[in-house]
């Protein structure tokens, strides 16, 4: 093979020279650049030269610790207890702003749980970057059965002899031909607070029973809403791929199929899916890499909010590196994210393999 | 303008300082003792209202000398929430998110004695940011949202735009450039300066400016341009053109809307009283991220100390990182 890869072969590879220099020069450089970056105190523009520092952006980033908060008490040793009987307790900034500590010198709160009368608190040098990491990982969990399932649903409905089959084809596709910062926009109309089209739909469905939900503004339904808007957007490209795989499916095997009585389910279950075996792995890693993407909609709908929400890696390593100029914090967190991705595909890959 | 005159992207200007002297101050841009731009325009902010508002509600008049204080502002929005005439009593613009928070709202902070970084040494914000005053300003800040007297984060645009001319607010927050809109759809409106929390009032300053590239080969060329275009007569063409304030007192005369009497010569006024720049440091295109995402948190129910805390310390960081921007 390499033999003829080489030998009098110049113009193939004078065909793919332009592929080779494009993805040099706008993959494969930067790639590296971004390591090299993450390592230094690099700014986007600044007369101080680049220096190494180290793996002091990746500690800043991960930096993570517990803490123990004991309750305050009174003059008699009481625990002192609120209106409501919740145990009160110092702040922790009394321990993180405190000089006698400077070993949790600029971490904060990030979650904390009830240990008997302590409280056990996690505090974190970057709590912003670990909820965006706690984010982008719901976002994959849910978007992946999500999108991949209801795409293959989509598949199944319009892999048929119908008239007028192009024309759903054609609709269900359409969200992916649409630029994603329009229907980001789109969707912020849909889910506004106060008269968008979601609480005015609901209203009516409820006959005014249902009070309006301002969907992107409220902490609790946001991620929810970006991710149902993302799948639907998604949903369209997805349905094609499978679709594409079950038209490889052999009409033969339906044939021997409906001969032996096998019912819907079991055509499913036994001839379908086996047939989609590479497919569903292709679409299942496809949608995983692009989930951690998540950047666009971010942007356009919340800005990572209300309350970091929304935070996602991407948006985090964006706004870090262009919007406020590090360039090497913005490069540590685009290497965290790369190896992510990499040991999850990795993953599947493995749990995906033929096995003989 | 500093990020870039620190970079070494500007170079100083090559004209004599003494010919702006009359230009307001918020139209120069200093950085490390040297003039490196000069705007020919400048912003300002003021609380727009009606007249019958005003009259409605028995409010006294806030003057340029004698703003409202505190208290007599919260008083205000009080008897606009109480009257139930307004979806909102106060909109101080949450859907313009971006640069307007820092320019439009860090001048409350100031009035309340903090500030985003500590000017006397650019250093940190430590004091400033998270000091007594500050956690004063932001608890003031929380409870504008969560009393309900200003539409939060998820304001619409729209109703930024529109909100106060349809009559849905009381009183709103916004800038000169605003102002010609605000008097076309409603001709009792009245501009008032902003309210004084106990350290003056304050407003944001500076906009759009001209400067030189350190790599121009033609530095004088452009000198020359700069000086051209900061003749009086073509201060007031720009001024006429978009509305915004003329840099100079004799070029405010030429203008229709800046002149003794003219509609917006209020905001003249209130840019030479009260206008105070944003912090001259490379470091402030950071702060102002950190400072927007901190009120847009605290509107959003966070905990005031925490996130101010937390803001100081990324400020912090950020400057330890960069070797002190050569402050």
């Amino acid at each position: 093979m390499a033999s003829k890869l080489t030998r009098s072969n110049g113009v193939g590879w004078a065909f793919a020279l332009p592929g080779f220099v494009l993805i040099t020069t706008f993959i494969i450089l930067p790639f590296f650049f971004a390591f090299w970056f993450s390592l230094t105190n690099q700014r986007l523009i600044s007369p101080n030269p680049t220096e190494f520092i180290g793996l002091s952006n990746y500690e800043r980033l991960l930096g993570l610790d517990v803490i123990t908060l004991e309750p305050e008490r009174d003059d008699t040793g009481k625990i002192v207890r609120d209106e409501d009987g919740e145990i009160q307790y110092p702040r922790v900034r009394t321990i993180t702003r405190n000089p006698d500590f400077p070993e949790y010198k600029g971490m904060r709160e990030w979650f904390r749980w009830q240990s008997g009368d302590n409280a056990k608190v996690v505090i974190a040098s970057d709590v912003v970057f670990m909820k965006a990491l706690v984010n982008t990982l719901t976002f994959v969990v849910f978007i992946v059965p999500l999108q991949g399932g209801g795409a293959l649903l989509l598949a199944l409905l319009i892999n048929q002899r119908l008239r007028g089959i192009n024309g759903f084809r054609t609709i269900y596709f359409m969200p992916v031909v649409i630029s994603i910062v329009v229907i980001s926009l789109l969707w912020r109309f849909i889910y506004d607070g106060n008269d968008g089209l979601l609480n005015n739909i609901l209203a009516a469905l409820t006959f005014g029973l249902f009070e309006p939900v301002d969907w992107l503004g409220n902490p609790d339904t946001a991620l929810g809403s970006i991710i149902v808007m993302s799948a639907w957007q998604g949903v369209g490209l997805h349905m094609v791929i499978w679709l594409s795989g079950l038209q490889t499916i052999s009409p033969t095997l339906y044939e021997v199929a409906a001969i032996e009585g096998a019912s819907k389910w079991q055509t499913f279950r036994y001839v379908t899916w086996p047939g989609l075996r590479n497919t569903a792995i292709l679409v299942l890693i496809v949608i995983t890499m692009q989930a951690f993407a998540l950047f666009a909609q971010i942007d356009v709908m919340t800005n990572g909010g209300p309350l970091d929400s929304t935070q996602t890696l991407v948006f985090q390593a964006v706004e870090r590196g262009y919007g406020k100029q590090d360039i090497s914090g913005g490069s540590a967190i685009s290497v965290i994210l790369f190896f992510m991705v990499l040991a999850i595909s990795l993953v599947q890959r493995y749990l995906t393999r033929e096995r003989s | 303008m500093p990020n870039w005159a620190w970079s070494g992207y500007l170079q100083p200007l090559p004209i004599d300082e003494s010919e702006f002297d009359d230009f307001l101050p918020g139209t120069k841009g200093y950085w490390d003792g040297k003039l490196y731009s000069i705007g020919l325009w400048d912003a300002a902010v003021a609380l727009y209202a009606r007249e019958s508002t005003l009259d409605d509600l028995g409010l006294r008049r806030p003057t340029l000398e004698k703003p409202w204080t505190g208290e007599e502002f919260m008083a205000a929005l009080d008897a606009a929430k109480a009257s139930g005439d307004y979806e909102y009593a106060f909109d101080p613009g949450m859907a313009w998110t971006g640069e307007w928070y820092p320019y439009a709202f860090s001048p409350f902070l100031q009035s309340f004695g903090g500030d985003i970084v500590d000017r006397s040494t650019y250093k940190t914000a430590e004091g400033a940011l998270n000091g007594e005053a500050a956690m004063e300003f932001g608890e003031w800040w929380q409870s504008l949202f969560q009393d309900g007297y200003a539409p939060g984060t998820s304001q619409d645009p729209a109703d930024r735009d529109n909100g106060f001319i349809e009559g849905k607010y009381a009183f709103q927050w916004n800038g000169n450039w605003a102002a010609v809109a605000a008097l076309e759809g409603v001709d009792e409106v009245v501009f008032l300066p902003a309210p004084d929390f106990g350290n003056g009032s304050k407003i944001g300053a500076a906009s759009w400016q001209f400067g030189i590239s350190a790599a121009s080969e033609h530095p004088d060329g452009a000198a020359e341009f700069i000086e051209f275009a900061t003749q009086d007569k073509y201060l007031a063409a720009f001024s006429d053109g978009i509305g915004l304030i003329p840099a100079t007192a004799s070029a405010a005369q030429m203008t229709e809307n800046y002149k003794d009497g003219g509609p917006l010569a209020v905001f003249y006024d209130l840019s030479e009283a009260q206008a105070m720049v944003r912090p001259v440091s490379p470091g402030y295109v950071v702060a102002a991220k950190v400072f927007e995402k901190a009120l847009a948190d605290i509107a959003n129910g966070a905990d005031v100390a925490d996130t101010l805390d937390a803001a100081v310390d990324e400020i912090d960081a950020d400057i330890e990182k960069n070797g002190g921007y050569g402050h």
